[in-house]
Formats: C-alpha cells, sequence, structure tokens
C-alpha cells in the first residue's frame, strides 16, 4: 500500500472515535502492541533527545527499503510512534521524502507533534526524513 | 480585608476560557502567572495615552512615561524593602539579572576562587556561573541535596571557606517547591566575606521579602511570576556592590560621557539599563505589585498554604503516587510521578481534562539525576486557584492512571 493509502486508512479509522478518550485508548493500545527495541539499541546514536520523553530511532536499509525501530518512555509516544512507523516502515526513501505529515493533524494529534511539546516526536519526523535523504543518495 | 478566592477570580479574564471543552484549571504559575485585568488594561493605557521614551525628551508624554517608570521602581523598592530606589535595576528577567552579576564578576574572581551554587537550581542559574568559573579557572562547587531534597546545610558549611567568593541559591526551588534556608546561608557565607545572589523567581510571588533585614546582596525575580507581563523582572544589588560592577550591554541610557576614545557609565541603576526598556511592562509590573499587595501578602500565604495542605493529602490517596521534595518547609509546588507512568502521559491525559501542568524535567536536569527519573508531572498552585479544582484533578489523575495501566 502507497503511504498516503496507509494515510487515509488511518484518517477513516480515527473518523470513528467519538471522543477523545477513544483516541487515546487506542492509541494506547497500539503503543501495548509495537514491538519493544532491545536495550542496547536505546543507544546514544539513536535517541532522539526531547525535553519531556525519550524517543529512540533506528533505521535499517535493504532491498532499496527503510526498516525503523523506535520506542519511546512515554506510552502515548510510543502509541504515536506505532502509528507514524505504520506509515513509513518498508517504504523507499523516495516515498518518504515525497510523503506529506498533514495527516497527523487530520487524525487530530497534532498537539503531540508540535517542536513546542519538545516530546522528541518532531524531531523523529525530521529524522525519518533525513533518513530516507541519506539512503536516497545510496 | 478579606480573603474570597470568587471575587479574585474575576479579576482574571483568561479563566473564562474552555480548553477542550473544560472549563480551564490553571495549576502551571510556577512558569508564569495568569495576569489580572488591571495589569492588563496598563499596559493598553501606556499605549493609548502616553507611549514615548523615557528619560530623554523634554516633551510632557516623555516626562508622563518617565514618572509612571520610576514610580515602579519605587514600588519595587518600597515592597522588597531595599535601602534605595536605584538598587533596583530592571531587566528583562531572571535570566538576565543573573547575567548581569555572572558577567559583572568577570574580572573581579583569580584562578583559586570558588563559586558555590545549590543543588536546587534552575538551569538559568548553573550555566552562567560555569560559562564564568570557565573563563576565570575558578571552581564551582555544589551544595548537594538529601534524599528528601532539602540542602545539606552541614555539607555547605564544609565546602565554602575564604577562596569562596559568591553563592547562589534559589530561595524555592522550581521544581520542588522547598523554601531554602537562606537567611542561614546569607549568614553563613557573610563570614567567609562571600556575596550570595538569591534567586527569587519562585519566591517573590508567595510571601513578602525584606531585603534590607535579609542582608542579601543580590536578589531577582521576574513580573510573569506576579501577575505582571512577560519580558520583566528586576536585579536588586546593594548599592556599593552595584558601583562594584561593570555592565556588560553597552548602549545608550547607561553612560554620561562618550567618546571615541572612551565611555564614563551612567550612576545607578541606568548603568545596567542600556537601550530602552519595556517601558510598557515596567509600568504593568508596578501594577501587579499594587494589586497583589491590595490582596496582601499574608492572605495569599495563608490561602495558599491551605491549597497546599489540601492537594498535598489528597494526593497522597492515589495508589503508586510518589511526591518529591514532601517536606514541611514548601510553597505551592508538588512534583510527583505515578509508579509504572512516564509524566508525560499524565500531563497529556490532564491537559483532555482542560487541567493545565508542567510535565518534564522543569529545567533542572540535575534534581531529576538525583532521584534518577526523566522527569516528574509539576502543580504549581496559586491564589487563584480553588479547593474544588484540587477536587477536579484528583478526579483525572485517577481516570488517566487507570486509562494508562
Amino acid at each position: 500500500m502507497t503511504i498516503e493509502n496507509l494515510q487515509q486508512n488511518l484518517i477513516q479509522d480515527f473518523e470513528f472515535f467519538e471522543d477523545w478518550t477513544q483516541k487515546y485508548e487506542y492509541m494506547i493500545e497500539l503503543s501495548k502492541g509495537l514491538d519493544k527495541m532491545d536495550q542496547e539499541m536505546k543507544s546514544d546514536k539513536n535517541i532522539i533527545k526531547g525535553c519531556q520523553s525519550k524517543v529512540w530511532l533506528h533505521a535499517d536499509y535493504s532491498d532499496g527499503k527503510i526498516k525503523f525501530l523506535a520506542d519511546s518512555e512515554a506510552i502515548i509516544t510510543r502509541g504515536i510512534i506505532a502509528i507514524l512507523l505504520m506509515v513509513f516502515n518498508n517504504k523507499t526513501p523516495d516515498e518518504i521524502i515525497n510523503s506529506d505529515i498533514s495527516f497527523i493533524e487530520k487524525i487530530g494529534l497534532k498537539e503531540h507533534l508540535s517542536p513546542n511539546r519538545a516530546n522528541g516526536l518532531y524531531s523523529m519526523i525530521k529524522q525519518i526524513k533525513f533518513y530516507a535523504i541519506a539512503y536516497s543518495k545510496n | 480585608m478579606n480573603f474570597n478566592v470568587k471575587n479574585i477570580r474575576k479579576d482574571f479574564p483568561i479563566l473564562k476560557k474552555k480548553i477542550n471543552g473544560k472549563p480551564l484549571i490553571y495549576f502551571d504559575n510556577a512558569a508564569t502567572s495568569q495576569t489580572p485585568k488591571c495589569v492588563i488594561d496598563s499596559i493598553s493605557n501606556y499605549y493609548n495615552n502616553y507611549n514615548s521614551n523615557i528619560h530623554r525628551g523634554v516633551h510632557s508624554l516623555s516626562e508622563e512615561a518617565t514618572e509612571e517608570y520610576e514610580g515602579s521602581r519605587e514600588k519595587i523598592k518600597q515592597h522588597f524593602n531595599a535601602q534605595f530606589k536605584e538598587e533596583i535595576i530592571f531587566t528583562s528577567g531572571t535570566t538576565h539579572s543573573i547575567n548581569i552579576v555572572s558577567n559583572g564578576f568577570l574580572n573581579q574572581l583569580n584562578n583559586n576562587d570558588e563559586i558555590i551554587v545549590s543543588g536546587l537550581e534552575h538551569h538559568s542559574n548553573i550555566v552562567p556561573w560555569q560559562m564564568m568559573a570557565k573563563k576565570n579557572n575558578a571552581k564551582l562547587k555544589v551544595i548537594p541535596i538529601d534524599d528528601n531534597g532539602e540542602l545539606k546545610l552541614d555539607d555547605f558549611k564544609r565546602l565554602i571557606s575564604n577562596k569562596t567568593k559568591l553563592v547562589f541559591v534559589n530561595h524555592v526551588s522550581n521544581t520542588l517547591g522547598i523554601i531554602n534556608p537562606i537567611e542561614e546561608i546569607i549568614t553563613v557565607a557573610h563570614e567567609y566575606g562571600a556575596l550570595v545572589l538569591i534567586d527569587g523567581a519562585q519566591s517573590a510571588a508567595h510571601f513578602k521579602i525584606d531585603f534590607q533585614k535579609l542582608d542579601v546582596d543580590f536578589y531577582t525575580a521576574s513580573a510573569h511570576k506576579l501577575c505582571g507581563p512577560t519580558g520583566v523582572g528586576f536585579l536588586f544589588g546593594k548599592k556599593r556592590l552595584l558601583e562594584k560592577i561593570d555592565p556588560f550591554m553597552g548602549g545608550g541610557e547607561m553612560i554620561s560621557d562618550v567618546t571615541f576614545e572612551e565611555t564614563t557609565y551612567a550612576d545607578l541603576p541606568h548603568k545596567f539599563e542600556a537601550g530602552t526598556p519595556n517601558i510598557s511592562g515596567v509600568i504593568a509590573f508596578g501594577v501587579a505589585i499594587d494589586y497583589m499587595n491590595k490582596i496582601g501578602f499574608d492572605n495569599i500565604q495563608k490561602y495558599e498554604d491551605g491549597l497546599l495542605n489540601y492537594a498535598n493529602s489528597k494526593l497522597k490517596k492515589i495508589d503508586g503516587l510518589k511526591i518529591y521534595g514532601d517536606v514541611k518547609n514548601k510553597t505551592s509546588v508538588i512534583s510527583f510521578n505515578i509508579e509504572g507512568i512516564h509524566p508525560y502521559d499524565i500531563g497529556s491525559i490532564l491537559d483532555k481534562y482542560g487541567i493545565a501542568v508542567r510535565t518534564g524535567q522543569h529545567c533542572t536536569q540535575p534534581i531529576m539525576d538525583h532521584f534518577k527519573i526523566p522527569g516528574t508531572v509539576r502543580v504549581s498552585l496559586s491564589f487563584i486557584n480553588t479547593f474544588e479544582e484540587i477536587d477536579i484533578l484528583f478526579d483525572a489523575i485517577i481516570k488517566a492512571q487507570s486509562m494508562l495501566s
């Protein structure tokens, strides 16, 4: 599925929720389903420092696609990571570079992405794009 | 005067606001206090009626602005009982004030000199001294804190010596709300001939402070934590000490004579107020001090202590909730975590209930390292809060806890 299709699916999923509690409960569910990162992968090399909750992001490049692994100390942050990985994992660098991230706003999670919240997620999306740019030059 | 929180809340337009459909409950007073209408009005009144530059023009508007601006200095001098009006220097806030002192002493320290800071300091009271110590090869020593977060005074007494030139401590910890024993620290420091700067960012809004009685050398506070506007604060310094240090910002207003060869600095306080200051902000700061005095600091302190005790005993009923800095001598701040839950998650959910708290490290990474935690949820109270709001907070935390565990 293309990044855009995946984003559209998420937007539709989130439209079903009647209020924020359902949305948050869903994210908490996603968070619990996200693979945990091994302790040794949570290294300084992979850390994306945010003032509020730490986020780790690791990328591997094979068969023309980027495989991301990510984790956070905070449950809600992990939920958003799960959403980001649903969209960006196993995609080609070009697909990632050309993607737009406004779906985050459309599913009503924009508040978690503002640089003001400094929770590392804003930097994580930037980092995902940087990896894509770096691998596109391979 | 009777303290009536219902009436007081009417003075704050922002309290009518809804967040996520819920009435705003503002528990982030330690980051910035809310602003009463009289303070907001004083800013528009300045721009509507007498906006002009101070200390310069011969015209009436400039005179009026200068009179109001200097009137604010007088109000602050009186409120904090400084000896002289020129001991009050207007700054952009506490951080600016601390930098005036640290830069002022740059040329006055030698290789073997020592500086002591407390382990409870905000980054803004650590970084300038680190920068200064590095430039001067001076040593920076830290007063450790105990398991409750209180300063270890015995260790301070061991650290201090005749080599100690400067001591910096906050009056109240922004992260834990602990009131530090600054009277004793000042007395001990003076026995060794060291000067003391107290960061009053978190104290000035909660109780009355008397500079002469404290015999403090430097003291600083920010207007925006005292019902005033952002971008304004002051540095108090004893006159003879302020006269001894050089300003680090040069420009207009702070000079008496300028040739291309040399500049003679203006007298206090202008020496440290280079450029056009935040005139409307300074005037509004004076209005804010008047407003708080009208309510009365004794009333404020008594009411806030009641709120703090209520919140403290209520929150302690929550399973797995741990309060950091749970000591007797504190004011208006409760910093906590709930076992197994990241503070960011709690804060995000409280926001959904319209409750504003701060989460994270509160610019005090060394305190977080001390307790080995990533951060805390900080509830900071003020006299505009109510007991009912604490009940709502309690219910919201319980709901957040059940969602997150």
